[in-house]
Formats: C-alpha cells, structure tokens, sequence
C-alpha cells in the first residue's frame, strides 16, 4: 500500500507485519537473554475501538445501547469522547497507517494475536492490557454513559480477551469514575476475575477529587481484594489548560505529566496513603521526571503548612515512595539526573517497566536493561520481578523461577502456567 | 578490512527508493536520492529501530522574517530527511544526522557505482 510523503508524494511499503517492524528488538531480546528473567509491561494497549460492535452490545441499559449502536452508522456521531493530536507524526510512524493492513487469523480474537506478536517479539512475558480511546472517558458529559461504556468493555476484555491469551494478558480495568456507585460496582463484579489485577482511573479529567467521602468505599473493596488502582495519563488539548499551546508536542508533553501531578498531589496531601495503606497504587504513563519535582515542591510546602494536611504523619515525599511508577516514556536525556530520580522514588523496589506498544512512544526493555547505574537486582525487579509479585504472574520457564527467588519475587502460592 | 558488497543494478534502482542489505548481522541501508547514493546503518541511534525502513518526507522548516514573525511551517525545497519508523527519529538524507541533534550520527557507508551495479563498502 502507499504512505504519503510531503507534497502528496506516495511511498509504496509493505502490508504491516508487527513481526518483522519489531525484527530488531527481537536481536535485542536475544543478545540480553531476557527469557531468563520475567519481563512484565505494565502498560500496553489495544485499539478497542476497533470492536466497538463486540463490545457496545455488552451494555446494559437498553435506550444507551440504543443510542451507541446508532451512532456506528456512518455519519452518525461518536458515542465516546475523542482526543484529538498527531500521534503519528503525519504517518512517519507507519505503524498507526499501516495497522489495518496487518494480517491475523480468522476466529482468534485479532488484538490478543497482535498483543503475542509484541511480546513474543520484544521479550514480554506478560502485558497489562489498557484501552485507548477509552483513555478519554472521564471527558464524558453523561455519567451514565460512562459507566455503560466502562461495563461494556470490561464484560468484553474479561470474557472474550482475557480467556484467550493464555494467561500473558492482564489487565487493570477501567473505572467510570463520574460515577462512584457504579466504579463500587465493578469492582464487586469483576475484580475476583482471573487477569484483572486492578483498576484503572483516567486520570484525563478536568475536574476529579480523588480524595472524595464518595470513593471510600471504592478503595475500601479494592484493597480487600489485594488488587491495584492505578492512575493512567494522558494529553487532552481540549483542556483550558493547554489552550495556549500552538503544537501537539506541548500539549502531549505537558499533558501527561500535568494530569498525573493534579491528581497525585490531591492524593497525597488528603492522605489517602495513611487511610488505605495496603492497596498499591500506580501512576502510569506519565514517565519519571515530574515525581523528582512534585517530591520536593509538596515536601517544602508541607512543612510552611502542615495544618491542612492533617491525615500526614510523614512527608508526602515518602508517601510517593510507597507508591509504583511505570518507566514510560522514560527521559533518559541527563542520565545523572534519571539516576536520580531512581534513587528519590527507590526505583529498585518501586518501578515498573512499560511499553506503551503500540504508542508512538513506546520503551523496549533495553531501556531498562541497558541502563549504567542499576544493580542485577533492580534490573531484574523493574524489568518484571516487582510486577510479578504485585499481580500474581508465575515464572514461565526454571531459570525465570530461579531468579525470582533469588530476589525476593517469587510467590509459591501462585500457580505455574499452563 | 573494507569489502565491497553489491546492493542491486543502479537501472533497477529508482530514484527515491532505498534498498536494506544485510551482512550477517550488519544491516545498512542505501538511498537512491536525487541521482545520488546514501548509505547508513540501519539501526536507530535512539532504541535500535529500523532507522532506514521508513518514510523519507522533506524537512520541514519555519521561516522568520525580518522582524521575527513567523512565516508558518513549510515543507524545505532542498533538504529530505528519512525517519525511523519506530518513534520517529528523523534524520538528514545526506549526512545521516538527527536533524535535531547533529551529534547524534548514523553510522555512514561509502557507496560505489561501477558500470551497472551498486556497491556499498563496508
């Protein structure tokens, strides 16, 4: 098929085979042995739009259905909020083009296909799965849409997706936040289902206050559970925020790490830490070199104004460092300063590697694997060893199991894959 | 010890077009490019990508006039970058370099035309 170069010129390339685009981090995964350690992305994605007319008939009340599965008809609207940007430089990221184009077999579901292909290329044991588009649910106007989405595409992840990955996909299902019964109640649903390891808030939202009497409840049953929420961040040009930005790299750049710091510091300084100290809590997507920031900022002000910050019987500095970190888009620029920023957050025990495939800003694990600083220990943790042990993901060969136990990750209670 | 290694009969190497050649696991790539040859390793500087095997699209310029406002974005008339398809790594078609950071450098190799056939020397 044809790309367009400038001036409408066409570049003729080959259909999009994920295999071969991703032949060079195979070589990688080899020359580094990675099958000898567990490696999990903490962060990877599908387009789930893409099976919308599997997923919409999962909702369930029937005028919202009605009015979703209306909207599939050409010229009719979208039913979810969009953002919008050029995350594909203008097709220089062939990928994004060339996705349709890429052959799968008929009667698998396609996205777990593609899911192996990545993983099987990059070294991946295992993938948190997340959605895309559904990034953006939290700029719905209608809360009972978002719920009907969120409850439709964890009906259609957990039931259809999930059972055919062979257990190397999980996931942290998406939360409709605007609706705190509703977030209560998949939980309750879904988070005793095997691959769900958590849940997820887009933490894409104008207005959101984390901290709310009305979520307890929601916390409360997650860490019963022994499951993880997770933050997940994202760009939103729409926002009043980002107005004055004339360039999707402003707004991408700023956006994710600004929706991650909003929330974060209302997080912290609620002291939601000290109130549900076993429940884990990731913020993803947003890389490293905000934490180093918020880190310092909240622990000078703490100490000019304590008394609003009742709850804290610690710095918020160390509240952060309870919490995980996934690795990207790591800033790798002023590697004095990235080591720095793995001591602040003790990356050792508190980071977790990421892809974001197929993102245009996606990681291979060599960026972990390669770094200069970091012990074998902290290599093997970050890569998957932290991950395994917070989501119950077993080693899949002796010399993977081997390393687990050998620094400090391996649960015997988990049982071996199939 | 430089070898020379056959890419392909210059007749059948249109212009615009690229060739990749491996050599065990070496990989380069060479560029037909407005009459002219260009070969760079084909491993991206940033995280290994396939740095040839994507789009070749113009550079992309901002003129300023004289009294620093901007004339918008445009499309160079002259120079032609090639870009890794991974992330998007764009270098400069004729010296190999990020187009942002002329430190960072692709690998170059000398290509020679002998009669009909292309050659590039490793």
């Amino acid at each position: 098929m044809d790309l367009i170069s400038d001036r409408g010129r066409r570049v003729s390339v080959d259909e999009l085979n994920t295999s071969v685009l991703l032949a060079h981090a195979t070589q990688q995964a080899r020359a580094r042995k990675y099958e000898d350690m567990v490696i999990v992305d903490c962060d990877a994605h599908h387009y789930e739009n893409e099976n919308f007319g599997e997923i919409l008939p999962y909702m369930e009340n029937e005028v919202f259905k009605h009015l979703a599965l209306a909207s599939r008809q050409k010229g009719r609207g979208s039913v979810a909020p969009t953002g919008f940007g050029y995350q594909d430089m203008g097709g220089r990221v062939t990928r994004y083009p060339l996705r349709s184009s890429e052959k799968t077999e008929k009667g698998a579901v396609r996205d777990v296909q593609l899911g192996h292909r990545w993983m099987d290329a990059m070294g991946v044991d295992y993938s948190c799965l997340f959605p895309t588009g559904m990034l953006n649910i939290g700029l719905h106007p209608q809360k009972e849409m978002e719920f009907e989405l969120c409850w439709a595409y964890a009906r259609w992840v957990c039931e259809k997706v999930l059972p055919e990955s062979g257990g190397r996909l999980y996931t942290m299902l998406s939360l409709p936040f605007g609706d705190p019964e509703g977030s209560l109640r998949m939980v309750e649903k879904f988070g005793d289902v095997k691959g769900v390891g958590g849940f997820m808030v887009t933490s894409v939202r104008e207005k959101m206050a984390v901290y709310d009497n009305c979520y307890m409840k929601l916390y409360r049953a997650i860490e019963e559970r022994g499951l993880a929420l997770a933050f997940h961040s994202g760009p939103n040009w729409n926002s009043n925020t980002f107005q004055s930005c004339n360039r999707f790299i402003s707004a991408h750049a700023l956006g994710f790490s600004w929706f991650n710091i909003l929330h974060c510091t209302n997080w912290v300084v609620n002291g939601m830490g000290e109130r549900f100290p076993k429940m884990p809590v990731l913020w993803i997507e947003a890389g490293l070199a905000w934490v180093p920031f918020l880190m310092q900022k909240l622990d000078h002000e703490y100490l000019l104004r304590p008394s609003e910050c009742p709850v804290l019987k610690k710095k918020p500095s160390d509240y952060m460092r309870d919490m995980f970190y996934s690795s990207q888009p790591m800033e790798i620029q002023d590697m004095d300063a990235l080591q720095t920023t793995f001591r602040m957050i003790n990356a050792e025990t508190q980071l977790l590697y990421a892809s974001d495939y197929p993102h245009w800003d996606f990681d291979l694990p060599s960026t972990i694997y390669d770094l200069p600083f970091l012990t074998e220990k902290a290599k093997h943790n970050i890569l998957g060893g932290t991950a395994a042990r917070l989501f119950n993901l077993p080693p899949r060969n002796d010399t993977q199991r081997a390393n687990l136990i050998k620094h400090g990750n391996f649960n015997k209670h988990v049982p071996a894959p199939v | 010890m430089a070898a020379e290694r056959f890419v392909c009969k210059s007749s059948e190497f249109k212009d615009g077009e690229r060739q990749i050649i491996r050599i065990g696991e070496k990989e380069i790539g060479v560029f037909k490019h407005e009459g002219e040859y260009f070969a760079y390793s084909n491993y991206c500087l940033h995280q290994g990508g396939p740095a040839c095997e994507g789009l070749t699209i113009a550079r992309v310029e901002e003129r300023l006039r004289e009294d620093k406002t901007s004339m918008g974005l445009s499309f160079s008339a002259t120079d032609m970058n090639f870009v890794c398809p991974w992330h998007g790594y764009e270098y400069d078609m004729r010296t190999g370099e990020h187009i942002a950071d002329r430190t960072i450098r692709l690998r170059k190799y000398k290509v020679l035309e002998k009669g009909d056939e292309v050659y590039v020397v490793v």
